[in-house]
């Protein structure tokens, strides 16, 4: 792997040696990485490369997977999230995740927003929880939207819509880092820039890592760029550097539309 | 040059081979017009110097068309990586073999107002100055086509002889004047025609740049062009 001067001082979560298997098949190998709050890093490279798996194992969403191991070490704030005394829901509030497709639960707006808070306990009343909600719709840009009709399912919003729901359920617990799989695949380009827009702004509040097969997403959202080809990270980078001057040539394939 | 693979999209190939081609075809009327300038120039043939001026309406039509497509495949393909600088330099290239195809009209169209400068001893000089700036085009164009950041750094260090000659013609033809007064305005348009050829060598330079910029993704550093000669620029201190 090819690597400039692109230490993070302070990082949020900090990869090391990292080994993902399925049963006998290894997903991915020996990768190492950091990431930063100040920073958006999207993870790249062809189906099957391994991001997802790897986004998948900063919050052990991959515990659920059966005969799926973990080697290596991975950190937040120093901590190791693979330790026997982590509590994952706890960390799985702390890392929170939006999926490829809209998942809101089939509840109001407010329940759903509310649900994360309600469950850890974060809100001593209901004017308490009232703030938390609002809060977090205002940061994921949907409350103007959505003010006045916040007892409506959550599923009777757009495609668009609903993604913001969901980023706003998972900000409204308070995470510090938060991962996006593919959170735009299923959005037209107008919900999809507005995701972007909203990224751009949660940008330094949370460290941000985002799996993308849009390259253009990639480009436009991030600061840090990751290459991630058969299970390996080939390289990775600033992102102005990885789309101007790729240093290893599978990047350069991958990014020109060369690949395979 | 490194093997490149193929687009997944065969027609974004097709676009860039159509843009080298007609880049390529537009560097090589520029350098034939050149050529053909300076050919003119020493025989006084006042019909090649008009087919040079006419042809350079086709280098300019060239340029226009590269633009157009630069800008196509940018919108359309939105190129990355070494795709991306490479329609950077394209339209650079471009610009600069149409200013080099604007000195060769220039040339060609002071044939008309000289007569008596085949007498003048600058003229054989002139034409080996003008053959090693033909070369440079070629090389600096063929380096684009190749893909060849060596062949572009040797480009840009051969350049220092073209400043050599026109370093030494500017001598010659101050002294001629100071001595053949009556030759003074043959010898101004030949002084004109020496800085011409002298831009021209610049400009092969600098298509030499964006090729290395091209195949390395570096600016091509200060020292990569060897030592600047002593007093290359003491004939004439504007040029900095």
């Amino acid at each position: 792997m090819t690597q400039d001067d692109l230490s993070i001082a302070d990082p949020k979560m900090r990869a090391q040696g990292v080994s993902v298997f399925y049963g006998e098949k290894q997903a991915i190998n020996d990768v190492s990485i950091d990431v930063g709050t100040d920073l958006v890093t999207a993870f790249i490279g062809p189906s099957g490369c391994g991001k997802s798996t790897f986004l998948r194992s900063l919050n052990r969403m991959n515990d659920t997977i059966a005969g799926a191991k973990v080697t290596g070490t991975i950190e937040l704030d120093g901590e190791d999230i693979y330790a026997p005394s982590m509590d994952v829901v706890q960390l799985r509030a702390r890392v929170g995740m939006v999926f490829q497709k809209p998942n809101p639960f089939p509840k109001s707006i407010y329940d759903n927003v509310a649900y994360g808070s309600r469950i850890h306990g974060l809100a001593s009343s209901k004017a308490d929880l009232d703030g938390i909600v609002e809060r977090a719709l205002t940061r994921a840009g949907l409350w103007d939207e959505v003010k006045d009709r916040l007892t409506e399912s959550g599923t009777a919003l757009s495609g668009g819509q609903q993604q913001r729901l969901c980023i706003a359920r998972a900000i409204a617990v308070d995470p510090e880092v938060i991962l996006m799989d593919e959170p735009c695949s299923a959005l037209d380009p107008i919900a999809t820039a507005k995701i972007e827009e909203l990224i751009h702004e949660l940008r330094g509040k949370y460290a941000i890592v985002i799996v993308t097969h849009n390259m253009q997403q990639a480009a436009r959202v991030s600061q840090r760029t990751a290459f991630f080809h058969l299970g390996t990270l080939v390289e990775y980078g600033k992102t102005t550097d990885i789309f101007t001057n790729p240093k290893a040539e599978r990047t350069k394939d991958y990014i020109t539309g060369r690949y395979g | 040059m490194a093997v490149v693979n193929e687009h997944t999209v065969k027609a974004f190939d097709e676009d860039l081979n159509r843009l080298r081609g007609l880049i390529s075809e537009m560097g090589g009327r520029a350098e034939q017009a050149l050529i053909q300038a300076m050919a003119a120039l020493s025989k006084g043939d006042q019909e090649l110097a008009a087919q040079v001026v006419m042809g350079d309406k086709k280098i300019d039509a060239l340029e226009a068309e590269v633009e157009q497509l630069t800008v196509q495949t940018i919108a359309l393909r939105a190129p990355m990586a070494d795709d991306l600088r490479e329609m950077i330099a394209a339209l650079k290239i471009v610009s600069v073999v149409e200013r080099i195809g604007d000195y060769a009209k220039n040339i060609a169209k002071r044939v008309a107002l000289m007569d008596q400068t085949r007498s003048i001893e600058a003229i054989p000089v002139l034409m080996s100055m003008s053959s090693l700036v033909a070369e440079l085009v070629h090389d600096a164009l063929d380096s684009f086509a190749a893909r060849d950041a060596e062949l572009a750094v040797r480009v840009t260090v051969r350049d220092k002889n073209v400043d050599d000659f026109y370093n030494s013609i500017f001598r010659t033809l101050v002294t001629f004047m100071m001595e053949n007064p009556k030759h003074i305005t043959e010898s101004a348009h030949l002084l004109f025609v020496a800085k011409n050829l002298e831009r021209m060598g610049d400009h092969a330079t600098n298509i030499a740049e964006m090729v290395y910029y091209v195949v390395t993704g570096e600016r091509m550093e200060e020292r990569e062009r060897g030592e600047t000669p002593e007093g290359a620029a003491s004939a004439e201190q504007e040029e900095g």
